[in-house]
Order: C-alpha cells, then sequence, then structure tokens
C-alpha cells in the first residue's frame, strides 16, 4: 500500500470545539453590553476599551515571545483580548489613557504570565487588574462620568448608586436612597459606574447566551445572584428600608458583569456542578457582607478572587456523583 | 424518552450505510482465522497443514472457560498453522486456510425456514448455554467477551431481566440496524432463547430513536413476545455501554469494578449476539460470519456486508468501491472506540463491527493546547469522573491518587476527548493510569 496511515489511539472524532471557540464566544456574549457602554459613555469608553485591549494582547505578546521565549505565541487564542475587554469593562470610562496601561500589565504581566499562561493562573486577570488600579489610583478609580455624556477628559461625574446605597446604611437614613434611579433605569443602564456594569439586561443577555452554547453552565451565574437576591431581599424586607430593595442590588455595580463573566471564567472557577455551587453563594454572601458593612461600596471583585483562592480546595473536596455510588451506599445499609 | 443519567456527548452521526441493505461479500480466496478473537485464553489450534476442511469445522478448541472455539467459515485446505497479523495490530497464532468450492458440514440448517421456541421443546436452559458455548459465539458489539460465560451467572446472583444491545451509538456503524430490519423475527427467537438460557421473564430490546424504522418493526414483531419490550432511547454516546444501558432501559448502576452487571441483576447481549444465537441453537451453525458496516466520507458506496469471517479487509474495500485515494487512517470498528489498524491485510473476526475510512484531513488529531479548566470533559464523562484530573496525575505517575479517584471505573468511551475544546489526549493518558493501576491492584490481590 501507498499511502502512510496514521495510527492513533481512539477517539478518532472531535467535537470540533476549540479554545478560540469559547474565548470569541463570551466575547461576542459582550457584545450587546459594549455597544450599550458605547452609546452611554461615548468616546470614553471607546479609548478606555481599545486602550485596554491592545495592551493586554501586546504585554502578552512581549512577555511570551521574550520573556517566555515560547515558540507558539498564544495571542490569537482570544484570551488576552477577553481579559483586555473584561478589564477595560471594569474600569470607569474618563480614566486615564496610561493607568489603563498599567493594568493591563498587571492583569496579563502578573495576574497571567507569571503562572505560565492560560489556564495556569488561580485568579482571575481582569480582577487582580482592577483591584491593582482600585488600590493604587483610588480617587481616579472611583470618579465615574454619569451616564450620557460623551466626552473623554472633561466628562461630568456624580455619585453612583452603590455609594448612595452605602450612604443610607452609614447614616442610618433611608431616605437617602431616594436619589437613587429606579430599578428599571438601573436596569437599562442610566446610572454612573464603571464601562461593563451600565446595563444589566444586556448582560444577563449575554449569560443566557453563553448557557444556550453551552459555553457555560447556569450555576455560578444562579447561586450568586439567587444567594444576592436573597440576601438584599431578607435585609430590605425583614431588618431595615436603609438596605436597598433586591432589583436594586442586583442592578447596580459590577453585580451583574460578575456574576456573569468574572466568577465564570474557567480557570479560576470549580470544575463540578456541586463545588461551583458553593463558590457561587460564598461570592453572593460576601459580596453582600463587603457591600453594606466593609470599606469599599463595591465588593464583588473582592469576593470573586477571594473564591478564586478557595477553587483548589473546593475541587479537592467537591467530587462529581460518581457512576453507580448511589447503589453502593443503599448496599451498605 | 430515556437514556442514562450521567454525562455523555452526541457525536455527528454520520451513518452513511444506513438503509443499504445487507449484501453477501464474495469468499475470499484465503482466509486466515486469528486464535485471538475473543476476550479470555486463546483458542488452540486442532488442525495441521494439508488438513481439508469444510465450513463449519472446528479449527481452534476454546483455551479454557473464558474462551471460545473457532470454525472455519469457508471449505478448503489448511495451507499452514503460523502468526498473522491481526485487528489488534500484532502478529498472532492464526489457520490459513487455501479456499475451495463452498462446501458446508452436514451438520448445519442452511435453510432460512424460521424455527421458533414453540417448535423446540426439547431444548432447557443447559442445552441452550452448552449449544452457545460449543458455537464459538462472543459479544458482538466489540467487546468480544465469550457469551456462555453471561449467562452462568456466578453463585449467589439472580438475573432478573435480559437487556439487548441494539444501540449502535458509534457513529457510522449500522450493522445491527441493518441486521434488525432484515431479522427481526429470528432476534427475536434469540432473545427468548437468551431469557430462556438465564431464566428470566423479561426482555427488554433498547434501540436509539435515530432508528424509527427499526424500534416500529421490532415492537410490531415483538407484540407475539409478552415478556419482551421494545424500549425507544433518546441518542446520547455511549449508551451502548453495557452500564449506561442498564441504567438507561431499567434505571439500575451498577456499582464501581469489580461489580459486574448481574450484580443488578442484568444480563446484556448485543442484537447481533442474539442473532448468531438463534443461528447456532437453531441452526445449529457456528458462528462463521457477520455483519460488517464498511463506510467513511470518500468510502464510494458505503455498505453493510455479511461476510465470512477470516476474509481480509482489503477485499471487503474492494466489494465498496476499493480503498479511497485519500485515505489517512483505517479503523476497525467505530471512530469513538475502534482501533486504527495498520494494514488492510488484516482479516475479520468475530467482533469486526466496522471499517471505517478516513481521509487525510480527518484522520490527524488537532494540536493539543494548555488545558483552560472548562470543566466540558467533567460534564461528558458518563461514569462521574474527572478526566482532567485523571489525565494529569496518571502523566505524572500518581497511581495511588488515581486508584483513589477510581481510575479504573473508566470505560475508555472517549467522550472527554472527544469534547476537549483543547484537544488534549485525555483518554491516552488515562488508558495508560488505568492499565498500570490494575496491574498495580492485581499484584496485590496476587500477594494477600
Amino acid at each position: 500500500m501507498s499511502n502512510r496511515l496514521i495510527v492513533s489511539l481512539s477517539p478518532h472524532v472531535h467535537s470540533g470545539d476549540s479554545v478560540q471557540k469559547n474565548m470569541y464566544g463570551v466575547c461576542l456574549a459582550l457584545v450587546p453590553a459594549l455597544i450599550a457602554s458605547l452609546y452611554f459613555f461615548g468616546l470614553g469608553a471607546a479609548v478606555v476599551l481599545i486602550t485596554s485591549i491592545v495592551s493586554c494582547v501586546m504585554f502578552e505578546w512581549l512577555i511570551s515571545k521574550f520573556i517566555l521565549k515560547r515558540e507558539k505565541l498564544s495571542i490569537l487564542d482570544g484570551s488576552a483580548i477577553l481579559t483586555g475587554l473584561l478589564l477595560g469593562f471594569n474600569l470607569p470610562s474618563n480614566l486615564p489613557i496610561w493607568i489603563v496601561v498599567v493594568g493591563a500589565l498587571v492583569a496579563i504581566g502578573i495576574g497571567k504570565m507569571t503562572f505560565g499562561g492560560l489556564g495556569q493562573n488561580p485568579f482571575n486577570p481582569a480582577l487582580v487588574g482592577r483591584v491593582f488600579l482600585l488600590i493604587s489610583f483610588p480617587a481616579q478609580m472611583t470618579t465615574w462620568p454619569v451616564s450620557g455624556t460623551v466626552g473623554y477628559v472633561d466628562a461630568q461625574t456624580g455619585a453612583t448608586p452603590l455609594s448612595l446605597m452605602k450612604w443610607a446604611i452609614q447614616s442610618g437614613d433611608a431616605s437617602v436612597l431616594n436619589d437613587m434611579p429606579s430599578a428599571l433605569s438601573l436596569a437599562i443602564g442610566q446610572h454612573g459606574g464603571s464601562l461593563g456594569e451600565v446595563s444589566a439586561i444586556l448582560l444577563l443577555l449575554g449569560c443566557l447566551f453563553m448557557i444556550w452554547r453551552k459555553i457555560i453552565t447556569w450555576h455560578i451565574p444562579v447561586s450568586i445572584l439567587g444567594t444576592v437576591a436573597l440576601l438584599s431581599g431578607l435585609l430590605h424586607y425583614g431588618v431595615s428600608d436603609v438596605y436597598a430593595d433586591p432589583a436594586s442590588v442586583l442592578c447596580s455595580g459590577g453585580l451583574m458583569l460578575g456574576a456573569c463573566f468574572m466568577a465564570t471564567d474557567y480557570v479560576t472557577s470549580p470544575m463540578v456542578a456541586k463545588g461551583q455551587i458553593i463558590y457561587g453563594v460564598c461570592i453572593g454572601l460576601l459580596t453582600i457582607i463587603i457591600r453594606n458593612w466593609g470599606s469599599y461600596p463595591e465588593g464583588m471583585s473582592f469576593a470573586i478572587l477571594i473564591m478564586n483562592a478557595f477553587t483548589p480546595l473546593i475541587n479537592t473536596y467537591c467530587k462529581p456523583r460518581r457512576f453507580g455510588e448511589v447503589i453502593r451506599k443503599e448496599a451498605k445499609k | 424518552m430515556k437514556t442514562f443519567s450521567i454525562g455523555g456527548v452526541h457525536p455527528a452521526e454520520n451513518k452513511l450505510s444506513a438503509g443499504s441493505p445487507i449484501r453477501e461479500a464474495a469468499l475470499p480466496k484465503q482466509a486466515i482465522f486469528s486464535m485471538f478473537q475473543h476476550i479470555g485464553a486463546p483458542a488452540k489450534p486442532v488442525v495441521k497443514k494439508g488438513d481439508v476442511v469444510k465450513v463449519g469445522t472446528l479449527l481452534g478448541e476454546a483455551g479454557g472457560f473464558v474462551s471460545a472455539p473457532i470454525y472455519s467459515s469457508v471449505s478448503g485446505k489448511v495451507s499452514k498453522v503460523d502468526v498473522a497479523l491481526d485487528a489488534s495490530d500484532t502478529r498472532r497464532m492464526a489457520v490459513y486456510v487455501d479456499v475451495e468450492g463452498d462446501e458446508w458440514e452436514e451438520s448445519i440448517d442452511r435453510s432460512a425456514d424460521l424455527v421458533r421456541l414453540e417448535d423446540r421443546p426439547d431444548l432447557d436452559a443447559k442445552t441452550i448455554v452448552e449449544k452457545i458455548k460449543q458455537a464459538g459465539i462472543v459479544g458482538m458489539g466489540g467487546a468480544t467477551f465469550p457469551c456462555h460465560v453471561k449467562l452462568c451467572p456466578p453463585p449467589g446472583e439472580k438475573a432478573e431481566c435480559v437487556i439487548i444491545n441494539a444501540v449502535e451509538c458509534e457513529p457510522y456503524l449500522t450493522s445491527d440496524h441493518s441486521l434488525m430490519l432484515e431479522k427481526a423475527d429470528e432476534i427475536l427467537v434469540g432473545v427468548a432463547l437468551i431469557m430462556k438460557a438465564v431464566g428470566v421473564e423479561r426482555g427488554y430490546i433498547g434501540i436509539e430513536n435515530n432508528k424509527p424504522d427499526a424500534i416500529q418493526l421490532m415492537t410490531e414483531k415483538a407484540k407475539a413476545y409478552p415478556q419482551i419490550e421494545v424500549v425507544p432511547l433518546k441518542v446520547q454516546y455511549p449508551q451502548g455501554g453495557e452500564k449506561q444501558l442498564i441504567d438507561a432501559v431499567i434505571g439500575r448502576q451498577v456499582p464501581a469494578p469489580p461489580a459486574i452487571p448481574i450484580n443488578v441483576g442484568a444480563v446484556v447481549q448485543n442484537v447481533g449476539t442474539a442473532f448468531a444465537i438463534y443461528e447456532a441453537v437453531m441452526k445449529n451453525k457456528p458462528l462463521i460470519s457477520r455483519v460488517i458496516t464498511v463506510t467513511g466520507k470518500s468510502v464510494k458506496q458505503p455498505s453493510n456486508l455479511l461476510a465470512r469471517l477470516g476474509t481480509p479487509f482489503s477485499q471487503l474495500m474492494e466489494e465498496c468501491g476499493g480503498l479511497p485515494a485519500d485515505t489517512g487512517k483505517i479503523i476497525g470498528g467505530g471512530p469513538m472506540m475502534g482501533k486504527a489498524l495498520i494494514s488492510l491485510d488484516i482479516p475479520m473476526t468475530k467482533g469486526s463491527s466496522g471499517l471505517l475510512i478516513m481521509n487525510n484531513k480527518e484522520a490527524r488529531r488537532a494540536e493539543a493546547e494548555p488545558c483552560i479548566r472548562c470543566a466540558k470533559c467533567v460534564s461528558a464523562c458518563p461514569m462521574g469522573l474527572e478526566p482532567y484530573l485523571l489525565s494529569n496525575i496518571s502523566s505524572q505517575h500518581m497511581w495511588e491518587e488515581a486508584e483513589r479517584e477510581c481510575i479504573v471505573s473508566c470505560i475508555e468511551c472517549g467522550s472527554c476527548a472527544y469534547t476537549c475544546p483543547s484537544n488534549r489526549p485525555l483518554l491516552d493518558n488515562i488508558r495508560l493510569g488505568k492499565t498500570t493501576v490494575m496491574g498495580i491492584i492485581r499484584e496485590r490481590a496476587a500477594k494477600k
């Protein structure tokens, strides 16, 4: 026979799924929210997002080529683009460009490549970048332009729903919450905040798209949002009305972005459904604690990073239900 | 619609030869009978060079209880008893027969008349099992486990039902499907024989709903057998796995090894085996032929062939339009669990359910990328294992951890590697770990 035959072990067929398909699938799911942020924040949003994405991809390329000296470069696998997009979504639209670049360097350099690149990082790179900037540049990171301003540098700034919520709790005066936009306008996105925090409805739409395309499963987003809804409901209706109502809590700040896109990051979340639910419930719990009683108005990023640290532990103790296990237990009785 | 409860994938079905009738393949010029056509001890050759054999003449006797005899499928002269390349891709003992004419042993009933169970009131369970054992019947789905062993439950275990595996969940393969469409009556008598052999009142035939014509026909014909129920199943790979099928049909899960199906009261046989049992018991015909699907996207005429065992694959290929020029891989069996062959000169055996030709492009695996921990392998695993973890610890030779993580439960269905977005060779690594851990367990048991 003149043909040269390939001999390899089964399976001989593949689903055709790929890292790229998943990464670009998440990017696609973010497009509606991206368009909303461009609409609400205009030029500033475009400047911050482009800077963030370009510098993330550039840093990944520089580090893998010149420091790790890898032959196969990973910049087209979509993960650096996604990190850039998510980092940009976590920043205010009037942030100076150089701060965005620093954030990208920390996200990709420290958050991802120090651990060996894709698949190796214990913490969500985009969140590592964001939290680094939040701690290093607190003033710039917490002055958000009011939604609807179009310029970049000279945008109007204002209080966000989250700072109003915190103020209400600290002052014990529920009337502060009257200044909040309605839950509906929060959900659509007419309020100040980071780029990707504006439109809860469009983020949720992206999340449903990812579940439909089987990029993620429902466990993490549902357990986070469910826990937050339950706890904030208990606080608002059961304890005191200085605590904001659940609909406003769910639609404000980075909660929706975090629950749907940051906490569901493959690399840093648990592998098994049971573990994912524990992880999601803990994120929801920590977010509520930090938002209501911590010193920062927003707790989502910290909650996710803390639970990222617990992911290996969760993976060790949460095993899937093995085939035949149930019967084995019955037989022992 | 019923299916198994954990994991599973749905590969593209590609049943190219579905609906094409069973065609009888021409006799080969030379037939080669491997003595290794089943799991267990190899058969021992009982013929020597120069012996004249007929169709149905014993060539090799069973080498033990877990073994099966091998019969000639052709008439002619034994040209040598020597090693031959077989479907395991290694050279092992075989009997070569140069074919002359087509003379059959007289004991074999070659008529097409249907013999029903009522026609043979003399058959009791013991006789049936003995006839199956003598006929050299093994699991025809591909596992090739000697059939009579499964029909003799170990002491203390009682069978409650017989489940017939007519799922054919492997993509491309259609041999069981075509057999059901053409031999439904014979199959049902075969099922009744198996039920009588193990002494149960309940029989199920599990068929995936991508074969509605077979489901309809079998259901219609099964009306004459009140104890036999046809169970349509949702298409899901690996439903043809014994444990998955039992779970799908009667909702019981066989515990981790060393437990076997009989521990939950089930005896599972392939639909092709049921047909072979009919022929063996009612027609006195030993296992000398089977239906094999010859298929592939570049194959001119994908077909279901009824071929004599020992026929070289190259000849079956010729009957279906010849080996395509762009052939990259030849697979014995289906694409999910089949074995890549190193040559077409290999003869077909009792377990040859398919011959699949993949073109150059399909044959190549994509390059592996880093694990992104997406957990899709965990969701796909039908045994509730964590393939990413088993693969990692196996490649690092962490055998104790592998045993603790239940690596021996792996059924090697390949759903993990199939689904992995990073194209990681998960099952390659897991096989290494599973084989090693099973060796360690055997060694430990031997020491006790």
